[in-house]
């Protein structure tokens, strides 16, 4: 009976946590001083693990795309488009998730993992005690990291997945490299550039602060840290998906399409 | 002088554990005070309660006009400077050398030169007796020189107010009693509050000024060390003579029927006979005396009505015994029965003084 609500209660209390840490991290941003050299060190680091894996996969999703969209409008008759069409998946959808889930699996892990083991081996606890805030040493430099390399990421992938998709369009479904270039300028706008690096970012903060969180609680000694890293990831992935949505609502209700 | 900590009502717990309530004891400023308690008491959660790291569900911790469990997080954040503490396994950062780690709090807190830092951090190494380990990672170094660099990181700011979260953990003897001394000679120097928390009674027979211990959820007691050490207290007497009898049992305590079935079938005699008072570890010679010994004798004897008569004689007969300040060494506290532990304090001291001298000089 009375555990009732403290079992109803635990996700609500973990959520909040989640957002007080968000918050935290976004104040002591402006807190001097700024950690320069971890930012750098972790931004190279997340780089070097990101950027690779995200241009192998970013080519055959522009492909798949390019593909089924140019299969489609075959058969409607509006080949013309597919440019277009495929250009916009590619960059409001694929690329900043593409980004977020790499960067969530191959840096926010990592970050997970060092402060999570960090935090058990009283490090954190350390830290605090000598007047240095953990969040504003540690946190804050890794979750800038994993925003700005999402954000260039971003425009990196984008350009591999337009160009695989263009390769794929033209060489493979013999089509016509002008007008997949001109329903590209008929139908694309910039604000679909900007909305693509928007989501990057957001995408790329979620993915460090879900990170940074569980690395800074895991239960229990080093299996503990183990179930973060692995929770850190799902969780992530969950928020991408459902804030993805959201997102590109809001997008298509307040930016009217060009091609209307 | 080092700065007063006071704690009043202090009550913890883990979910509908209690840990401890209602503790209330003051640190004398400058003195050194030891915190006994049998293992599993919550010892390691009052230093983390001390400092703010945890916090208490009632109750407060005052230090310098902060309240450490309540006041707002920026001004916890800078009262914790006045604080070093010590952590059990040094809690070393495990990605940087020796000499990183000591300098850590130098370089987050203070606009020192390069140059400055390394002379400072080189001279605590060199205290702790760490010269020549110092591009060395935790991880390649034993646990009792971990501890060590702990400590060292833990004075490299200055404190005014030091935490030691059992300092003797996993060290031998030897080291245990190089390592109360230079606690001592620490106290002398830079006269800082300290706290030490552990259940080492050689620890606790001679380096304290006051002692309290935590039993059952509750401070049994704090005062003067003569108080503790003298105490008839079943639940100190056992855990001072570190024998079976008595109130504490494998488990936090004995239940009635086993507590009732021992007394039935074993009196309790003189199994392990309780050691009579061991003088307090004197400051290695050359450091000078302790500036807290003259503030102690002035409050102890100010509250000498209030403590039992057992105490009151203890205290009495050991400050008639030593009129100045510096003892030679040794057994010379008139009733010394515990004779290992005399000769053993005598000669590590001894030691311990050649060394540090030397460091000092150096």
């Amino acid at each position: 009976m009375s555990r009732g609500p403290a079992v109803l209660l635990a996700p609500l209390r973990q959520t909040g946590q989640l957002f007080a840490l968000g918050l935290a991290v976004a104040r002591a941003v402006f807190r001097r001083p700024f950690q320069f050299r971890e930012f750098v060190e972790q931004f190279w680091f997340i780089a070097g693990v990101t950027i690779l894996p995200a241009a192998l996969v970013s080519i055959p999703f522009g492909a798949v795309i390019a593909l089924q969209v140019g299969s489609l409008t075959q058969q409607l008759g509006a080949q013309s488009f597919t440019g277009g069409a495929s250009v916009l998946a590619v960059i409001q959808q694929a690329s900043p998730l593409i980004v977020a889930l790499l960067i969530a699996g191959a840096g926010g892990s990592a970050i997970c993992a060092d402060l999570g083991s960090r935090k058990i081996r009283e490090e954190l606890d350390a830290m605090t005690v000598m007047g240095v805030s953990p969040v504003q040493r540690l946190v804050v430099p890794r979750v800038l990291a994993t925003m700005s390399v999402a954000v260039l990421l971003n425009g990196m992938v984008s350009v591999v997945g337009t160009l695989g998709g263009y390769f794929f369009n033209i060489v493979l479904q013999n089509g016509t490299p002008g007008a997949y270039l001109q329903s590209f300028s008929a139908l694309a706008q910039l604000p679909d550039l900007y909305v693509s690096e928007l989501k990057a970012l957001v995408f790329g903060f979620i993915a460090g602060i879900v990170a940074a969180y569980r690395g800074l609680n895991p239960r229990g000694g080093p299996k503990g840290v183990g179930d973060a890293v692995n929770q850190s990831v799902v969780i992530t992935f969950l928020l991408l998906f459902l804030v993805n949505m959201i997102m590109t609502g809001i997008y298509l209700q307040i930016v009217p399409p060009k091609g209307g | 002088m080092g700065t007063e900590v006071r704690v009043e009502g202090l009550t913890k717990s883990f979910g509908a554990q209690q840990i401890w309530q209602d503790v209330t004891l003051t640190l004398p400023a400058g003195e050194v005070s030891v915190l006994l308690g049998p293992s599993g008491t919550g010892k390691t959660v009052f230093l983390k309660s001390l400092i703010g790291l945890l916090k208490p569900e009632r109750g407060q911790v005052l230090v310098d006009g902060v309240d450490m469990v309540n006041s707002r997080e920026r001004d916890v954040m800078e009262a914790r400077k006045l604080f070093g503490l010590m952590f059990q396994d040094g809690a070393l950062f495990g990605s940087m050398s020796l000499f990183d780690n000591i300098a850590f709090p130098l370089r987050e807190h203070t606009g020192k030169k390069e140059s400055e830092i390394r002379r400072i951090v080189m001279e605590r190494i060199d205290v702790v007796g760490l010269l020549g380990a110092e591009g060395k990672l935790p991880g390649e170094i034993s646990g009792g020189m971990r501890k060590r660099a702990g400590l060292a990181r833990a004075l490299v700011l200055d404190p005014q107010i030091i935490l030691c979260d059992e300092p003797d953990s996993g060290l031998d003897p030897v080291r245990t009693a190089f390592l109360s001394q230079l606690l001592i000679d620490l106290n002398t120097q830079i006269d800082a509050t300290m706290l030490i928390v552990t259940h080492n009674l050689d620890i606790a027979a001679t380096v304290p000024d006051n002692m309290g211990m935590l039993y059952r959820r509750n401070l049994v007691t704090f005062g003067p060390r003569e108080a503790l050490l003298t105490s008839e207290d079943p639940v100190i007497a056992q855990f001072l003579t570190a024998g079976r009898h008595g109130p504490i049992g494998m488990s936090e305590e004995k239940d009635a029927a086993t507590l009732a079935a021992e007394a039935a079938n074993s009196p309790p005699g003189d199994e392990s006979s309780r050691p009579s008072l061991v003088p307090q570890l004197a400051p290695s010679p050359g450091l000078g005396p302790r500036a807290a010994v003259a503030r102690r004798r002035e409050r102890v004897l100010g509250m000498l009505d209030h403590l039992p008569p057992a105490a009151r004689t203890a205290i009495e007969e050991s400050y008639a015994l030593e009129p100045t300040a510096v003892l030679p060494g040794g057994t010379t506290g008139g009733t010394t029965v515990g004779a290992p532990v005399g000769t053993t304090d005598g000669t590590t001291g001894g030691s311990t003084g050649g060394t540090t001298g030397k460091g000092g000089a150096r």
